[in-house]
């Protein structure tokens, strides 16, 4: 599945994108080290962060796109940012493990 | 290929709006230059790591990235403290990092692991009162 697809399944909040992106999986965390070293390329990232140091990671990954969780405020200086880059950042008023149910209900 | 100098930036202390920065130019850089991957992931993570570290516990430095033919050395030098306990600050989990840094999800005690697991060889110089370099090797 790609990420406009998914956008539209899960009626997520687009603050940057969408941008074209097939999705080879997902990750969850909100330790930024951890995701630098465990994501890997194509992953949806499930996270809280919403400061711009998390579009950094997600494009230095090659993620997929972030979703933030439980509508956690976003900088707007993470949209600016997500936006030059080509991130696809995305939000849900779900939490972590509801947005994780609805995911594995999509096959992942 | 004789080595040489494919970037060098100077990062500032606590300049979290600039995070990622030369890793991000690095890895531009080593696309362009064709460099595979999987290479240019792990030594993206460890310019990462060592951009952060900077910006996070030092007072400012440079990163120097050179490649060869063999392999790339990114050479990451601040100007100080220094680290007072080089081996715990390998331990993953420790972190002498201030609660706000925590916060933003940095400070996890993972970044110098992640350094020594992406690298081939690494060298740190440090202590105390004094400036830190760390030296990471990656095998083309």
């Amino acid at each position: 599945m790609n990420v406009k697809e998914l956008i539209k399944q899960l009626e997520l909040e687009v603050l940057a994108g969408p941008f074209d992106r097939d999705i080879s999986g997902v990750y969850v965390g909100d330790l930024l080290s951890n995701v630098m070293a465990k994501a890997k390329a194509g992953n949806l990232w499930v996270t809280i962060q919403g400061h711009q140091n998390v579009v950094a990671v997600a494009s230095l990954g090659d993620l997929a796109a972030v979703i933030v969780v439980e509508d956690f405020e976003i900088e707007a200086a993470a949209v600016q940012r997500a936006q030059e880059k080509e991130v696809n950042l995305l939000r849900t008023p779900l939490t972590a493990v509801d947005l994780i149910r609805k995911l594995i209900e999509l096959g992942f | 290929m004789q080595e040489q100098i494919i970037l060098r930036n100077k990062i500032a202390k606590g300049d979290f709006s600039r995070g990622g920065e030369t890793s991000s130019n690095l890895k531009e850089i080593l696309r362009k230059l064709g460099i595979k991957s999987d290479i240019n992931r792990r030594v993206t993570i460890v310019t990462y790591e060592m951009e952060m570290n900077i910006i996070i516990h030092s007072l400012g430095g440079e990163i120097t990235v050179y490649i060869s033919s063999e392999q790339i050395r990114v050479v990451a030098e601040d100007l100080g403290p220094g680290i007072d306990d080089l081996e715990r600050a390998f331990q993953p989990g420790y972190s002498t990092a201030a609660d706000y840094v925590r916060d933003m999800g940095f400070g996890a005690g993972m970044g110098l692991n992640n350094i020594r697991h992406y690298s081939d060889q690494l060298e740190v110089e440090t202590g105390k009162g004094q400036k830190t370099k760390f030296t990471a090797v990656i095998y083309l």
